[in-house]
């Protein structure tokens, strides 16, 4: 039996400053799923992730979360959802543990597992020495992490992180990639990345865009059939350009 | 979730340096104006005794000093509000409260909320001044507290009015110019309308904050000051529901 749907997006279309950014894309998670979101930069990867996680609105279109409409039910939605931007949402005034505590109330997390959510969401990202440092003061990689941990300190059905590993050193990417396997297999993961070794190593699932459009859908072990990563996604890319296609 | 929003915000506006640099300035302009007032009336209070009727020390002293305080705000306010929101977009932490499960309504009412409870400690260490003068004569308590309500309604109005403008802008000193300007307009109008123009002088929260400035707490001016505060709310929360909801 296949598990069930957790997130659900049919035909989002979304123009910016006139230019059509996302065309028409449908997408689905299965819960314990990673799926992996790729595609050239301007490709309409980040526009895509706003709109699953109601950041922006889509022109038109159905986005459901958990069996939450996100247009219609907002609040129960989103309340399935953790979301990492492009760039992390962090007060750089606050310290790491107040900010946590303050996305886990957002969250709706009951004062008496506050306590425990912070502790968990800390280990899991690396952040049990870093709780009485102010956000602003530590390096990018640390930012990094405290914007995942306030990403998954509800535990969320869905986690969506739009390039998770960038700014990043060797080892905290390893630690990072780790983390986000284990989120898969009790959570949803829904990541963009340009590291085509990251989606190798770590997602279940492939779908790539292309100038808003959706151009391929299929299991990473799929991809790895016409070579390795790299060759598959730009042997994808380039055959359905218009200029190839032609 | 309002407690929290409010919680959060009164937590950055105290902790934040930019705070203090503004409120300790303040502070020693109202007290230079309060002293200033107190030495005012002592010289002329013994011409005062021979006057039938004469003005009492409380409406000769905390009268005008809340009136430069009203003024103060009006000025300080655009400062704090433009953080709330338009600072929030530009600093993109934004995304943070617009894919939590809040809706607008909670979000502007915990903002607003956060930044009365800064503007009430404000106005309680003015107060606390101000009440310095029951130490030395037998002041009128009901026009200190006339004003006090006065100045809190005052700046509620211009704090609603900054949420607003800050709602509209991405450009947190465009939010805070905006503002501003407006608040000044409604002053303005309030100083240049004619006695024959009475509507003009009735739009300006300023007109409405003279009566309790001078001891009178009318139920029009209370009601003149909660519709002001609850349409540019409600406004504020069409704004931003509009922008979570509708795809420009």
């Amino acid at each position: 039996m296949n598990p069930p749907v957790t997130l659900s997006a049919q035909n989002l279309v979304r123009h910016r400053d006139h230019r059509l950014v996302v065309d028409n894309v449908s997408l689905e998670l299965r819960r314990g799923e990673v799926l992996g979101l790729l595609g050239h930069n301007g490709a309409g990867k980040s526009t895509t992730l706003q709109m699953l996680t109601g950041a922006l609105p889509p022109q038109s279109g159905q986005i459901q979360v958990c069996g939450f409409d996100l247009l219609h039910q907002p609040l129960q939605a989103k309340a399935c959802i953790g979301f990492l931007p492009e760039h992390p949402p962090l007060y750089r005034d606050m310290r790491v543990d107040d900010f946590l505590l303050f996305a886990a109330r957002l969250h709706r997390i009951p004062s008496a597992k506050l306590a425990a959510a912070l502790e968990l969401s800390k280990q899991r990202c690396g952040l049990q020495e870093y709780g009485k440092k102010i956000i602003g003061t530590l390096s990018k990689g640390y930012q990094q992490r405290v914007g995942i941990a306030q990403a998954i300190i509800h535990n969320p059905a869905v986690v969506v992180l739009d390039e998770p590993t960038v700014g990043l050193d060797p080892a905290q990417i390893r630690d990072i990639r780790t983390l986000i396997r284990e989120l898969g297999n009790g959570s949803s993961v829904i990541l963009s990345t340009h590291l085509l070794n990251e989606v190798e190593s770590i997602c279940d699932r492939v779908i790539i865009l292309q100038k808003g459009r959706l151009i391929y859908s299929g299991s990473s072990a799929e991809m790895l059939t016409n070579g390795n990563m790299e060759e598959a996604f730009l042997l994808i890319t380039e055959q359905s350009s218009p200029e190839t296609t032609r | 979730m309002i407690r929290i929003i409010a919680k959060k915000e009164f937590r950055s506006l105290v902790s934040a340096p930019s705070t203090w640099w503004m409120l300790a300035p303040m502070q020693f302009l109202f007290a230079w104006f309060y002293f200033g007032r107190i030495d005012d009336y002592l010289q002329v209070q013994a011409q005062l005794t021979q006057l039938d009727n004469a003005p009492g020390a409380t409406i000769a002293i905390v009268s005008p000093v809340c009136s430069v305080l009203a003024l103060m705000l009006m000025m300080l306010i655009p400062l704090y509000t433009m953080r709330l929101i338009a600072e929030e977009r530009r600093n993109r932490t934004w995304v943070l409260l617009l894919t939590a499960p809040v809706s607008a309504a909670h979000i502007v009412l915990g903002k607003f909320i956060g930044l009365m409870l800064l503007i009430a400690l404000i106005v309680a260490c003015c107060a606390t001044m101000l009440f310095t003068l029951l130490l030395g004569t037998h002041a009128d308590v009901g026009l200190m507290l006339a004003n006090i309500l006065g100045m809190l309604l005052l700046a509620a109005s211009y704090a609603a009015l900054g949420l607003y403008f800050s709602a509209l802008n991405r450009q947190p000193v465009i939010a805070a110019a905006s503002a501003l300007g407006v608040s000044f307009a409604l002053w303005l109008i309030e100083l240049t309308a004619s006695d024959t123009r009475g509507f003009l002088r009735a739009i300006s929260p300023n007109s409405h904050f003279q009566t309790l400035n001078a001891g009178m707490v009318s139920s029009a001016d209370l009601i003149y000051f909660a519709l002001f505060i609850v349409t540019l709310l409600w406004l504020t929360i069409r704004r931003l529901n509009d922008e979570r909801c509708r795809a420009s």
